[in-house]
């Protein structure tokens, strides 16, 4: 397969713009700009391309939401890249910072945008010190500012680092911290596109689903839509981590066998280990086990196995590592990044923690399994962002998947402790033998 | 959160015994529960707040001396929005930069430049894990302890990252969450600068590279690292 994010990726001085134009780039901006907005729009929406940060939304409706019309519009680049897992962004804007530009000029023009944020998390203080030399160089060559190349297309582009805070890679959390405040997320509707930064329509896009839209324009959306599958189009950036031996990002077709990433390109696990579970799509993604390795990757066969594709980074844990441990990882990161703002968030996330501590602790029974499942159900869809849900649904995976591991993990723990055999345990009335989730009144 | 750090204390003494028959449930706990100096088992804000004084207002700027090269970078910053206030991290940071930390003192000079109370500056510096309200060191370790990196090792590395900086002031070491760079875990951000992968081995030779101020652990470093995938190739 051609690369076509990671073509010659590693090729020295990629991130000036004498190399990048020797090699072609800022021709599809070029093409773009003798064009109507409109005829751009409609490449992006033939392209079929999908958001690559996580929710897989079209990008091409993404734009044609944006109000017509003369008003403040903005285009927003999420490169808050904080989901565990996640590291092709930071490939992406080290190496060929000016793709990325490239994108979003031709991305605004077909929104009709002029002002433009990348968002880049502050931890990624070197990339954002390339992004900076980029966008002063492509500013230089005439293609950021006013009547760019004489088409009349105007945009401004600043580069905004954050300060550390996972939830700021979610849209409304990141807007609010753009604008200098806690990055709490907002009630949706009203969606960005409608009203966003400072109240007006706003798109945002993450950074490898802008920087493929020059490629888009240079092929064209019919002959992009050509590759991948139907309803999933085009390469995919996938961070490979965890047990396995070559972890690293991977540009691959959308639709290729799961397997075929996990052990063809990233070495599978270490000698003598095998996958006990892994995570397809970042660590808020449902697990899988070692059985779904077969499935292709792609959003809709991942969506169909009860998980998600989100932001492509495949998190592989072997054998050698007990479940409880990796739910107690991320029940903790959740917890503190959980803004506090939504009850069952704040509230589930930091009582999951402590429900896992029980089972460390040889406190917990297997009933509390059962409560831990329906604090997982009781947070899913009752916030105004997904973080909670980001927790709830690989804990509520992991609960379902590998309960019996978890119960033989209570008991042991219970031995550890001395806490008494498990049916010497007081039923204290709520049913016959285990309970069910306890009733909610 | 404030509380949160060193202030954790294990309070084993058993409530008023005697009182009741023991129950059941009465049996002593392996695990004491642990609380916080206030008293509860959940953190909360236990900086009391001073009642008597008036609510701190927007800075005088005639009364609060900012330095000029500090100044000239909020500005510079504020410049750069539609809406100054989305200055305010950019302007936060900067202030940390020059006092090392985001101080009562720093904060103020913030508020007196973007003319916001040093309240809300107070609220965005105490979101963000960057930004600090705690005295803390020049030199800023945050080793990974998120998933990936936590399967490879992180938890002993940060231990021995703790014990190898012990003792040095001006050396910070904090656990971190995901910094996205999962490639080469177990890593660490050695002042911004990406290294790994680490082994605890690795910990005296990132603070002595500090402490010499030389580049930490150079072949190390994220930076010289080519794309894993096969297909790339520099060209």
């Amino acid at each position: 397969m051609k690369k076509i994010l990671f073509d010659r990726i590693d090729e020295p001085g990629l991130n000036t713009l004498a190399v990048y134009e020797r090699r072609g780039g800022y021709a599809a901006m070029r093409k773009a700009l003798t064009r109507t907005p409109k005829e751009v729009l409609d490449e992006l929406l033939a392209s079929g391309i999908r958001g690559r940060g996580g929710a897989g939304f079209q990008m091409g409706k993404k734009v044609s939401f944006l109000p017509k019309g003369d008003m403040d519009k903005y285009l927003v680049c999420n490169a808050d890249e904080s989901e565990p897992g996640t590291f092709k962004d930071r490939e992406l804007m080290q190496k060929s910072p000016h793709m990325l530009v490239e994108g979003i000029v031709i991305a605004a023009y077909a929104g009709g945008i002029d002002r433009a944020f990348i968002y880049i998390r502050g931890e990624y203080s070197y990339q954002a010190d390339i992004l900076d030399a980029a966008i002063e160089e492509a500013r230089a060559a005439g293609y950021i500012g006013e009547n760019i190349l004489g088409s009349g297309h105007t945009l401004s582009l600043v580069l905004h680092r954050g300060a550390g805070a996972y939830i700021c890679g979610e849209e409304t959390g990141l807007l609010d911290s753009l604008e200098g405040k806690r990055g709490n997320p907002r009630l949706k509707p009203p969606f960005p596109a409608v009203e966003g930064l400072y109240h007006g329509p706003t798109l945002i896009n993450n950074v490898e689903t802008l920087s493929t839209v020059p490629h888009i324009i240079a092929m064209g959306g019919a002959e992009y839509a050509k590759i991948g599958t139907e309803t999933s189009t085009g390469t995919k950036l996938v961070s490979v981590s965890g047990d396995v031996k070559r972890p690293g990002n991977y540009e691959i077709e959308l639709g290729t066998p799961s397997r075929e990433i996990i052990f063809g390109l990233a070495g599978g696990p270490h000698d003598g280990r095998t996958v006990k579970l892994w995570f397809p799509g970042g660590s808020s993604a449902p697990v899988l086990t070692a059985d779904d390795l077969d499935i292709p990757y792609d959003f809709d066969s991942l969506a169909k196995a009860g998980s998600m594709l989100g932001s492509g980074a495949i998190i592989v844990v072997d054998d050698s590592h007990p479940v409880l441990d990796v739910a107690m990882k991320l029940a903790k990161f959740y917890a503190h990044e959980s803004c506090g703002k939504c009850v069952p968030c704040r509230e589930g996330t930091n009582w999951t923690v402590k429900m896992l501590q029980r089972i460390e602790s040889g406190e917990a029974t297997p009933m509390d399994l059962d409560i831990m499942a329906s604090v997982q159900e009781q947070i899913i869809g009752n916030c105004l962002c997904v973080l909670g849900d980001a927790m709830a649904m690989p804990i509520g995976s992991m609960i379902e998947k590998y309960r019996p591991e978890l119960e033989a993990q209570i008991e042991a723990a219970r031995e550890r402790a001395g806490s008494g055999a498990l049916e010497n345990v007081v039923a204290l009335g709520l049913a016959d033998d285990h309970a069910g989730p306890m009733p909610v009144h | 959160m404030r509380a949160l750090r060193g202030k954790r204390q294990i309070d084993a003494e058993p409530a008023e015994a005697g009182e009741l028959e023991p129950t059941d449930w009465d049996r002593p706990r392996t695990a004491p529960v642990p609380r916080f100096e206030h008293g509860s088992r959940v953190p909360g804000w236990d900086d009391a707040v001073d009642l008597t004084k008036d609510p701190a207002v927007v800075p005088d700027p005639a009364s609060t001396p900012v330095p000029d090269g500090l100044r000239k970078q909020i500005e510079a910053a504020m410049a750069r929005y539609p809406d100054p206030r989305s200055a305010s991290i950019p302007a936060l940071h900067a202030a940390q930069q020059e006092h090392g930390w985001c101080s009562p003192e720093a904060i103020e000079q913030v508020a007196a430049v973007m003319r916001l109370t040093p309240a809300y500056l107070t609220s965005v510096a105490t979101f963000y894990d960057m930004l600090v309200t705690e005295r803390k060191g020049h030199n800023d370790v945050f080793v990974c302890t998120n998933i990936s990196c936590s399967l490879l090792g992180a938890d002993e590395l940060y231990d021995a990252m703790r014990a190898a900086a012990s003792g040095e002031d001006d050396i910070t070491v904090r656990s971190f969450e995901c910094l996205g760079a999962c490639d080469i875990a177990p890593m660490a951000s050695v002042n911004g600068d990406y290294v790994g992968p680490l082994e605890p081995g690795d910990a005296k030779r990132i603070v002595a590279d500090l402490l010499a101020g030389r580049p930490v652990l150079e072949e190390k470093q994220l930076r010289h690292r080519p794309c894993a995938d096969p297909g790339a190739g520099a060209g």
